[in-house]
């Protein structure tokens, strides 16, 4: 920006300025004046136009599938594989109803284990994460650097490198159809992204504010629960979002762990909604599906800013 | 790459010096363990050990009812004559292979179509962010298997320009064609990595390019995509290891079987049916140590590859 600074004032443009000028005809236009080029204005709007266009295009076609699948799900069964249109001529709500109770067990049932899980799965990971990355982040211990290292690595580990033995244990104490294989896991910090996602945001608290407490007489158990926990609140949400979402979505744990109907989380149930309809009962499959993402699409509502966020800095999935 | 790690380098450069670091050393090595102990348990119980528990399993003849048996290498001999295995391999090569470098130019296309700050963004942004988010999911899978279906969404829709679709996903020849297809979809979070990267990149170099009479085309050449190397990196590589485990999609889609004739029969899917199928837990171990030198070796391979292309600016 300092080359900006020779100019006259006029032509100054704040650092975000110079992002809509595009499509800003006033701002754009002044710059363009100064180059003695109004054709050039012009062009550069039809450009922001085309871009528009290729942007709603894309998008459109990204998101058609999920529209129609939502719409499809309020029509009669038949009409699923002979209108692609989102046209709707009468709302019909059959098709949840019939979905909802077509397994062993109400829908709901499902949903409250996924639940369940998620919560577990929530709770562990801020409590373990949080507690590793406040060691990573502010104190000095022998092995620190082999173990960050060794962290950083399992964040990378293929989870079927260790899914057998792991089987072997749980299914050894019993835990098999239980939630605690998916839980205690959670508990025990094994999600690493999450703990290298605390370390980099405990890292930009200043250290003035520990030093400050330290010399109140505050311990590490202190700092940790009264300066850094109240701060890193946006880490703390953002891997409570992802936890949500990935949780919820977790089918190879689930598919391995639970295999009584009683236990099934809504990714299981829905797999066996898949495997037990003739294909005559497409509606309820797709009621169903839609039932299942839809929290998550809350959390993507009121959540997208952790989320955005939380890639931007540490480009999880 | 955000305010959040520049702050962090800035309090590292800020920070006491060595000496009194070395204070601290001792003061905090009990503190650190209790704090680290939920992670070490975690790293002892359910990562390493089971690791190296399934490195010996691979050598072993394991079915959960009797204890295992050593057979040396009868496991490893077993993979290079199993066809089903060769055939998995080429499956999951073929995903990685095509389905990440189409998702991530799309993802970088996009993001550089919305960068020079349109009006609008947060919202497009949204629109492209949501299926990767929905993605993973077995509801997407399911919608994904009656679209692509024979008389599915897409081939409904081609009927209407008289077009008559194959049956995407059973036929052999495009069923994997439609998994990939899933995997691009699902594009928005490397497109908001490039995002970020993008806005990283210096405002003056490309008004140096324009007083220089750069075209549009030179300047995403010379200045672009030096400076985004390292994301485009840092996505090629999480990306590949992610999709290297690969297995819900695939699964759904095709009923857990991978087929139709093994044609989505990825390496994780044929692991599980080895694994927890037929319980040939030995077998299913020497996969996966092989999956895992597989994504080493590839990591390895873009590192080193990377000296080549990735620039980096300081």
């Amino acid at each position: 920006m300092t080359e900006l600074q020779t100019l006259p004032a006029t032509e100054k443009q704040p650092p975000s300025g110079g992002k809509t000028r595009a499509n800003s005809p006033q701002g754009g236009g002044r710059k363009r004046e100064s180059r003695g080029s109004l054709a050039f204005s012009r062009n550069a709007r039809i450009k922001a136009l085309a871009k528009h266009a290729v942007l709603i295009i894309t998008g459109g076609i990204m998101i058609y599938p999920l529209l129609w699948m939502v719409v499809s799900s309020l029509r009669p069964n038949d009409m699923i594989f002979r209108e692609p249109g989102l046209w709707l001529n009468s709302l019909e709500m059959g098709n949840y109803t019939d979905g909802w109770s077509a397994l062993t067990h109400p829908f709901g049932h499902y949903m409250l284990n996924s639940a369940v899980v998620v919560i577990g799965s929530i709770l562990g990971n801020l409590i373990s994460c949080s507690m590793a990355a406040y060691a990573f982040a502010r104190l000095q211990f022998s092995g620190k650097k082999l173990f960050f290292g060794v962290m950083l690595l399992t964040i990378m580990l293929p989870f079927h490198v260790i899914i057998v033995p792991q089987y072997i244990l749980f299914s050894q104490i019993g835990w098999v159809n239980t939630f605690w294989p998916l839980i205690v896991p959670k508990l025990l910090a094994t999600d690493a992204f999450f703990v290298f996602l605390m370390v980099q945001f405990i890292r930009g608290i200043p250290k003035e504010l520990d030093e400050a407490a330290r010399i109140d007489g505050a311990g590490h158990p202190r700092i940790f629960l009264r300066v850094i926990l109240p701060l890193m609140v946006p880490a703390l949400a953002t891997t409570t979002i992802f936890t949500f979402i990935w949780t919820w979505n977790d089918f190879f744990g689930a598919l391995i762990y639970l295999t009584d109907p009683e236990m099934f989380t809504v990714p299981v149930a829905l797999r066996a909604f898949v495997d037990s309809q003739s294909a005559t009962s497409w509606g309820s499959l797709f009621a169903m599906s839609i039932v299942s993402l839809l929290p998550v699409f809350l959390v993507f509502l009121f959540g997208q800013r952790f989320l955005i966020k939380g890639i931007a800095t540490t480009g999880i999935k | 790459m955000s305010a959040i790690s520049e702050l962090s380098s800035m309090s590292r450069r800020t920070g006491p010096a060595t000496a009194e670091e070395k204070r601290a050393n001792r003061r905090d090595n009990k503190a650190a363990y209790i704090f680290l102990l939920p992670w070490l348990i975690g790293l002892v119980a359910i990562t390493v050990g089971p690791m190296i528990m399934s490195l010996y399993l691979s050598f072993t003849d394991y079915n959960l009812l009797q204890p295992p048996e050593w057979v040396g290498l009868d496991n490893f001999t077993r993979m290079l004559g199993d066809a089903r295995l060769h055939n998995s391999l080429r499956v999951t090569f073929t995903y990685v292979l095509v389905g990440v470098p189409l998702q991530l130019a799309v993802a970088l296309l996009i993001a550089l179509v919305l960068d020079k700050g349109l009006r609008g963004l947060p919202f497009y942004r949204s629109i492209f962010y949501l299926p990767s988010l929905l993605g993973g999911s077995v509801a997407v899978a399911i919608l994904w298997k009656q679209i692509f279906g024979t008389s599915g969404l897409v081939n409904q829709v081609l009927a209407m320009f008289g077009i008559t679709g194959p049956g995407w996903i059973s036929d052999p020849s495009t069923s994997l064609g439609s998994i990939i297809l899933l995997h691009v979809w699902t594009f928005g979070s490397p497109m908001i990595i490039f995002l970020a990267g993008l806005r990283q990149i210096p405002n003056m170099y490309y008004e140096a390019a324009e007083v220089d009479g750069a075209s549009t085309l030179q300047k995403f050449w010379r200045i672009t995509l030096p400076m985004l190397s390292p994301i485009i990196f840092f996505n090629l590589v999480l990306q590949i290891i992610g999709s290297f485990q690969s297995f819900t999609q695939a699964f759904i889609v095709s009923g857990g079987n991978g087929g139709p004739s093994d044609s989505t029969m990825f390496f994780t899917l044929y692991l599980y049916q080895k694994g927890f199928g037929q319980f040939d837990m030995g077998y299913a171990s020497a996969m996966a140590w092989f999956l895992l030198v597989i994504i080493g070796a590839f990591t390895a391979i873009n590192f080193i590859a990377s000296k080549y292309w990735v620039f980096y600016d300081d």
